[in-house]
């Protein structure tokens, strides 16, 4: 067995919001031991995030012809974390034109992590009433 | 978005819905269902869908839809579910007045001002964030104080950013997700200041908004003043003491060009208080039934104007019983009264609704004031005797708490009013 490091985590299964422990053999790199849950979703939350943790990243893309300015994207599934930042620089210099579906892939397979991102609305074509100012 | 703006309105209708947030849109459906024809709901926005359009990030829908949604997916698909069911929708449109004969004076683009009559009305006119006037942050009033929600709307719809350093004020969920949502657009957080010692949001947002981009949380801490001549240069913030009163010898300054304020939300009732309702003054919404029926017949309410909500899941919820309620008051069903009170007991800060029946079946939702762990809520009667009791492993003031109440429990009770405590371990940390 080789030197044995503790990571802590703060769990989000529920308010409890309980301190996780996670000993991890450096050598093995296994995990030797979880601590501090207090329910089943727990220990498996401290696993998940120790080896592999993954986010759902929400931003916007720039969108043309349509009332708003900005139109909402999210990734088809969780991204690995450590490309959270990466993916959401690379979706500042998307733009997009208006019509656009709920659903609509906007990026495919977003700096080759295997998720597109999509729209989370639809967003109709729009020109300014010309009585209007906007 | 598809928004249905009728081109001609009716001088009446059974049903008038006040705001087309998800509360308003939920009920004119439940109404719809329930026997109502023509239904019309009024919204002040270009679009309905309420603030889950700037709300972009995910966690809406586990309960109402079995799935987690961003706010834009859980707005749609209400909004499509209204538009399914033939209701008049009607943006850039305001209720400047209510009368009590239910006489609702409407504002719109293309008719100016027009009085249209209801047989029923809901009020569902959502809530407006607490500002810096709210907790009077002395010092100068530069540009570049922002409430949350407003940074919000300006970034996510507008696409412009509301500065280039940012400190916040309130650790609420809207300004943990604001921290993080800045991060991503490249906006550096010098930190978030919660004068609280705990924070307020759910630790979700505390690790995802907050650990996962290294943004620092000082709780027990306030900002006391606000620097700067045409735009805010640094603000000064200080630890509070047990009493929350802030320890200016201890205090530090903070770089930033612009301070969010994350510190809570108001119920909107400008037109609850003309038409006189009786107000609970914890909720700041009006007192309403078991029936989301306010003091005055034939006036519903439900959503955000009633009671802050934490999930949207339960505004949903709530707001299909009110326009259920409402639909039915249009066609002259009668709607059973209640026969007992609920009263905020021990650690409970109140209850809606405030009134039920003993014939059929409630949810009761509370907040409570203090957090405690290995609870016990207890429904206790006049006579000091316990009703009912459930246990809970914790409680905290930001989880509002539920409690489903079956008619057998109540079966003995008749113009009586039961108070709610919740005892327990303090869990202050």
């Amino acid at each position: 067995m080789g030197e044995i490091v503790t990571v802590r985590y703060l769990c989000i299964g529920c308010p409890l919001g309980c301190r996780l422990e996670v000993d991890e053999d450096l050598e093995e790199h296994a995990i030797v031991e979880v601590r501090g849950f207090s329910c089943r979703r727990g220990k498996e939350y401290a696993i998940q995030e120790h080896t592999a943790p993954q986010r759902m990243v929400t931003t916007t893309v720039a969108i043309d012809k349509a009332r708003w300015a900005r139109l909402p994207v999210r990734t088809s599934r969780p991204a690995p974390k450590d490309k959270v930042l990466e993916i959401c620089r690379a979706l500042r210099t998307v733009r997009v034109s208006a019509p656009i579906a709920s659903g609509d892939i906007i990026v495919r397979n977003v700096l080759n992590t295997g998720v597109d991102i999509i729209a989370t609305r639809d967003m109709a074509e729009w020109a300014p009433p010309h009585n209007i100012e906007t | 978005m598809i928004t249905s703006n009728p081109r001609h309105l009716r001088g009446s209708y059974d049903v008038i819905v006040v705001g087309g947030g998800p509360a308003g849109l939920e009920a004119a459906v439940a109404a719809q269902e329930a026997g109502a024809d023509h239904i019309l709901v009024v919204d002040r926005e270009p679009e309905a869908g309420g603030i889950l359009l700037q709300c972009i990030h995910c966690g809406f829908g586990l309960h109402r839809f079995g799935e987690e949604l961003t706010g834009p997916e859980y707005a749609q698909r209400v909004m499509k579910q209204a538009l399914a069911h033939r209701i008049d929708i009607v943006t850039d449109a305001f209720v400047l007045d209510i009368d009590l004969q239910r006489r609702v004076k409407l504002m719109t683009r293309e008719a100016g001002v027009s009085l249209v009559e209801a047989r029923a009305v809901v009020l569902a006119m959502g809530a407006r964030e607490r500002t810096r006037a709210a907790v009077r942050i002395p010092g100068a009033r530069p540009a570049g104080v922002f409430t949350a929600g407003m940074a919000q709307r300006l970034v996510n719809l507008y696409g412009w950013l509301p500065g280039r350093r940012v400190a916040i004020l309130g650790s609420g969920d809207i300004g943990l997700i604001m921290a993080r949502r800045l991060t991503l657009e490249g906006v550096e957080v010098a930190g978030v200041f919660e004068l609280m010692p705990h924070p307020n949001g759910l630790n979700r947002n505390i690790v995802q908004c907050l650990h996962d981009f290294d943004i620092p949380l000082h709780l027990s801490t306030t900002v006391v003043e606000i620097h700067g001549h045409n735009r805010v240069e640094k603000v000064t913030v200080a630890p509070v003491d047990d009493n929350l009163r802030p320890q200016l010898e201890r205090a530090w300054e903070v770089e930033c060009d612009t301070l969010l304020i994350s510190i809570g939300l108001i119920p909107e009732n400008e037109l609850s208080e003309r038409l006189r309702l009786r107000m609970d003054p914890v909720t700041r919404g009006p007192v309403v039934t078991s029936a989301m029926e306010c003091s005055l017949n034939g006036v519903f309410a439900c959503g955000n104007v009633v009671h802050i909500h934490d999930l949207v899941d339960f505004v949903s919820a709530e707001a299909m019983l009110a326009g259920r309620s409402a639909g039915l008051f249009a066609i002259g069903a009668p709607l059973r009264p209640d026969n007992v009170r609920l009263l905020p007991g021990e650690n409970v800060a109140y209850c809606v609704p405030h009134t039920i029946s003993t014939e059929r079946e409630h949810t009761v939702y509370m907040r409570t004031r203090r957090r405690l762990e290995a609870c016990k809520l207890r429904l206790v009667a006049p006579d000091g005797r316990i009703v009912h009791e459930k246990r809970l492993r914790y409680v905290f003031p930001a989880e509002m708490v539920n409690l489903k109440l079956k008619p057998v429990i109540l079966q003995h009770f008749h113009d009586d009013a039961l108070r709610i405590d919740i005892v327990g371990r303090s869990a202050e940390r």
